[in-house]
């Protein structure tokens, strides 16, 4: 093995600068003469915009002008864009309304944004901002999927009547339809996913500044895909021509998805810099963040699974209502359709199955992709379900799942659902997490547990996800309006070391390090000797950024076309250098050497070569050793795995506790074991905190978000997850070069429906066969006391 | 926040003059409620005067038959005072538990028992005990001292200066928490003291109150088997989005029954 390449758990490079408060995030940074934007947010979830009165605001010292959403029209700004049309079964576009970035006539959620106030200072802002008086006439509002589902219900928008954005399925009915009725066993369920607050640690920030003398603009903002808000705002919300706006992302304290979207205050801020010629600051506060990051999740289903006698998967069908708040944000179509749909096979051989899904408008903060994005929603409800069919037909639950895996000699397997996994073996997954979980021994646990009057339980979820987005032809006929490749350079400076440009976006992820582990194991290269650089489009190649579990997917694939490159330049120039043919050129742990003989030159004489060209075919190769590569995925990736999970209910109060975790993932190969396993710890954190804790509540009569604080909204800290047992089974992706399928997202895929099913097997001796999430004390307890009565 | 005067006096009759000259003047404790109030901007005072150069305040005394805690003394250094920690454990125990590090090393006893939170854990420990509020004023009974939703008997600019809390033969305090917030959802103190079982609960109502059909089992034999099958009102109880009251009613007895268990009963 190559020391700190591919495989080694080396630490993290980036980590000496964020433990000793290195980092520079976006409201680290200051521009001369630097204003400050406080929004002025709508406090109702339907009026309309009488008036607005700015005097009082803009007649307080300090405060530079207060600008409405009038006059960003006035200027011709544009609406911010949706990156995702669905086509209804009808064969209609979806419902798209404008989304401008400051409204105009009408809002439609508590948050939407009003009016900027620009002020010498935050404090002043801030306060004058409340002297901005609108005049609202409230409007009727509905928050929540059912309510907006009435016939009587208020409506978001006259362009979707019903609410309705779209109606859209995905899979053939017919066969479906036979599978039921040749069924002899039909598991029925109706699930709800909540919807919830993603929290990056790091609120979100954005710095306009508009240079004058060049006509040119910078946004520092905190973004996941800087080049993905330089088209976005450039081409459609501020007609700014690509060569005249730089993007900069710079560090980023987390994102969780919630950082991809192009959000209002980017291009207000951008607008107003140029608009009173001053740089302009935004940061939101944390309260700001509950009501204006996109949130996540939010569906109602209906699904059934049709089974033979014997147990096996007939046929599945799912209805779904999935809310999309009251705009369409940027990727928000995309999450509950080709990211949810396409992901309910599972691992399973279901040979016919149909969806059909809503998407709704409601009076909410606009819903996107949060970690996981749709396949969270798919595995929750189908490993739920599986428990159900379980439960119904008296078959082992662990055998069920076993008698309907896809075998791992039937890749590449077509699922009915448009996909096709290239590569897994779910029943090693699975056989592997049982070993790690003593599930054996379970029994013994539950009587002990039960001799300290605890109710313990078990509970399994076997996952696929579909990650490393994605085929760029296929994304495009499916709805996506941009592509889903990766850009990477390679820069090989004169004197040998690296410096790695990368269209992915860390924010958190490590890329710092596992990127400079791919350089250190293709080139030889020190890894103290590889500088990897991202989030600016101002040095960066044209990137898509991170999300969906790409970065190593595509952006390490991109990354790996790159070195391909060099490493071919390289044993050219060897091969003169060493007058060789270059055929003979063997390139091993940074060393070219000509094949069977002692000679050789080491990668960095080649590279002071390539920029010394005093003994080098000019005639028949450029100078230089930098390449450049777009990397456009074959297909997505689809690592699976087994989570297992154990939880303890006290019947005297509810209370849920999770005794023990394990993970065994199929992530393909791994580039660094400790990264992966953080990556899991994190995820399933979230998934526990979905399953447990973390309830976004809106005051259906007023509109109001209840849990709007993290006083109220409960995320989960260290001391509510337990010791996490994870590993790895290792199967290898076939269609990229690297084997690599991605592992950002999957704890949050694999785990909430595992604690689920836990702390219903713990209720099951109450014939409690379902629980609403989160699984609040109150709710287990109630479902106790009402079994019981 | 809106903008305000910051005061670190050095004596009590300093802050009495900053808070007769100025009448939107908020005393700071430990600041563990009102400088989230003052964040969110719902709270505007002009003047904020510390107390945390007040050293009159910051002591923990042991006397005969009590123990007696100055009000700005914070609740981190209730949880690891010997003194506390040998005479009445279940206080420190109560104190160790309030919200987290963060907060226990900046809120102080004063501050609570001054705010009344209905969530807040001290107030069921004055209530069970039989504290004694010393203001500079007065002394207050504990019982005549929670009146309501963040309302006590308190008059206007009266200063809280220390509590005494007379030695129970036993005592335990256990919390239901709020996961979020670590506020108590129900908390309860039972205490066996010289005068009788007292039961005290804080987070289910507008403030902590007494049991007293509690109290009478518990007088007649202090067994967590007890209160087996009694159960509390939910009528008054505090209903929100982490507790309906019902349950609140349910984990009183609950709390209960595990506070007489961790006092030995």
């Amino acid at each position: 093995m190559t020391k700190n390449g591919i495989g080694e758990s080396v630490r993290r490079k980036e980590d000496h600068r964020f433990i000793t408060g290195g980092g520079q995030y976006t409201d680290d940074i200051n521009r001369p003469h630097q204003l400050y934007a406080s929004i002025v947010r709508s406090p109702l979830p339907h009026a309309r915009i009488l008036a607005i009165a700015t005097d009082a605001a803009e007649n307080r010292q300090g405060v530079v002008a207060v600008l409405t959403g009038k006059d960003m029209a006035a200027d011709g700004v544009g609406g911010l864009p949706c990156g995702w049309g669905i086509t209804s079964r009808d064969g209609t576009a979806m419902a798209e309304p404008g989304h401008p970035p400051l409204a105009v006539d009408v809002v439609r959620y508590v948050g939407d944004q009003v009016a900027v106030v620009l002020a010498e200072s935050r404090a002043i802002a801030r306060d004058a901002a409340e002297l901005v008086d609108v005049d609202y006439e409230e409007l009727p509002a509905v928050t929540d999927l059912v309510a907006a589902s009435k016939t009587d219900a208020p409506q978001v928008w006259d362009i979707a009547p019903g609410n309705v954005c779209f109606d859209w399925h995905i899979g053939d009915a017919a066969p479906v339809a036979k599978a039921f009725a040749a069924a002899a066993h039909v598991a029925k369920l109706d699930v709800v996913n909540t919807r919830l607050i993603p929290n990056a640690m790091e609120p979100r920030a954005a710095i306009g500044d508009y240079d004058n003398g060049k006509d040119e603009y910078t946004l520092y903002t905190t973004s996941q895909n800087p080049h993905v808000i330089r088209l976005l705002m450039g081409a459609y919300v501020l007609h700014i021509p690509e060569h005249k706006l730089r993007v900069i992302a710079p560090d980023v304290g987390g994102g969780f998805g919630s950082k991809i979207f192009h959000y209002a205050e980017e291009a207000i801020v951008t607008w107003a810099s140029r608009r009173v010629g001053r740089p302009v600051k935004w940061a939101a506060e944390r309260s700001e963040s509950f009501m204006s990051d996109a949130h996540g999740r939010d569906h109602v289903s209906h699904a059934e699974l049709a089974l033979s006698k014997e147990g096996d998967f007939l046929g599945l069908r799912v209805s779904t209502r999935a809310n999309l708040g009251a705009y369409l944000s940027t990727f928000g179509p995309s999450v509950p359709t080709y990211l949810y749909g396409t992901l309910l096979a599972g691992p399973y051989k279901t040979p016919a199955i149909y969806c059909e899904v809503k998407g709704m408008f409601t009076h909410t903060v606009p819903v996107d992709a949060y970690r996981g994005a749709g396949r969270p929603e798919a595995s929750y409800l189908l490993e739920r379900l599986v428990d159900v069919a379980a439960r119904l037909t008296g078959i082992d639950k662990v055998e069920l799942r076993r008698r309907n895996f896809i075998s791992p000699d039937s890749f590449p397997y077509q699922t009915p659902v448009a996909l096709q996994y290239d590569s897994g073996d779910y029943h090693a997954c699975l056989d592997k997490a049982l070993e790690m979980a003593g599930y054996n021994d379970f029994g013994k646990r539950r009587d002990a547990s039960a001799k300290n009057g605890k109710l313990r339980g078990v509970g399994f979820s076997s996952y696929i996800e579909a990650c490393g987005l994605a085929p760029s032809n296929l994304a495009g006929q499916l709805g996506a309006r941009a592509g889903l490749y990766e850009a990477g350079t390679i820069r090989v400076n004169p004197t040998g070391s690296v410096t790695v440009l990368t269209g992915s976006h860390s924010h958190g992820q490590g890329h710092e390090t596992t990127f400079a582990q791919l350089v250190t194991e293709a080139l030889g290269v020190d890894f103290d000797n590889v500088e990897v650089v991202h989030g600016d489009t101002g040095k960066i190649p044209f990137g898509m950024g991170t999300y969906g579990s790409r970065s190593m997917a595509v952006g390490g694939m991109a990354l790996q076309a790159a070195l391909g490159k060099i490493r071919r330049k390289a044993k050219k120039i060897a091969a003169h250098l060493l007058e060789a043919a270059e055929a003979d050129i063997e390139f091993a742990n940074g060393t070219l050497t000509v094949a069977g003989t002692d000679r050789s030159v080491s990668f960095a004489d080649v590279a002071l070569s390539a920029y010394v060209p005093h003994n080098y075919p000019l005639d028949v190769l450029e100078p230089g050793l930098e390449e450049t590569a777009f990397y456009d995925p074959k297909n997505f990736t689809y690592p699976s795995g087994c989570h297992i999970c154990e939880v303890e209910i006290d019947p005297d109060t509810g209370v849920v506790d999770v005794v023990s975790f394990v993970a065994a993932d199929d992530f393909g190969r791994i580039i660094n074991p400790m990264i992966v396993e953080g990556q899991v710890h994190g995820g399933v954190t979230q998934g526990i905190g979905q399953a447990l804790y973390e309830q976004c509540v809106y005051d259906p009569d007023s509109g109001q978000l209840l849990s709007g604080s993290l006083m109220d909204y409960c995320l989960p800290k260290a001391g509510d997850v337990p010791e996490f047992n994870v590993a790895t089974n290792v199967t290898l992706c076939t269609h990229n070069e690297l084997g690599v399928k991605g592992c950002g997202e999957a704890g949050t895929i694999g785990s909430t429906p595992a604690v689920i099913n836990a702390v219903l097997d713990a209720l099951s001796k109450f014939k409690v066969s379902d629980i609403q999430i989160p699984a609040t004390p109150e709710r287990v307890w109630r479902a106790i006391r009402s079994a019981a009565a | 926040m809106y903008e305000f005067s910051y005061q670190h006096p050095s004596s009590l009759d300093e802050v009495r003059r900053l808070l007769q000259e100025n009448d939107e003047a908020k005393i700071l404790a430990g600041g563990m409620t009102l400088l989230p109030t003052m964040k969110l901007r719902l709270a505007r005072p002009s003047h904020l005067i510390d107390l945390a150069g007040i050293e009159s305040l910051q002591h923990i005394d042991d006397e005969r038959s009590s123990v007696v805690i100055g009000a700005m003394v914070r609740h981190a250094a209730v949880a690891e005072s010997k003194v506390v920690r040998s005479r009445i454990p279940g206080l420190a125990d109560l104190a160790a538990n309030i919200g987290d590090a963060q907060v226990r090393n900046r809120g102080t006893l004063g501050g609570s028992v001054s705010n009344s939170d209905p969530a807040a854990d001290y107030p069921a420990a004055l209530l069970a005990l039989a504290a004694r509020i010393t203001t500079d004023r007065r002394e207050i009974a504990a019982d005549d001292y929670f009146l309501g939703l963040f309302e006590t008997a308190l008059e206007p600019g009266e200063i809280v200066q220390s509590v005494h809390f007379p030695v129970p033969k036993r005592t335990a305090y256990a919390k239901f928490r709020n996961p979020a917030s670590r506020y108590a959802i129900v908390g309860v103190m039972v205490a066996e003291t010289s005068d009788g079982v007292r039961v005290a609960v804080t987070g289910a109502g507008a403030c902590a109150f007494r049991v007293k059909e509690f109290e009478e089992a518990l007088a007649k034999k202090f067994s967590a088997t007890s209160l087996d099958g009694m159960s509390i009102a939910a009528d008054d109880l505090n209903s929100d989005m982490h507790a309906s009251a019902e349950y609140r009613a349910h984990l009183v007895r609950v709390m209960a029954q595990r506070a007489v268990s961790g006092a030995g009963g």
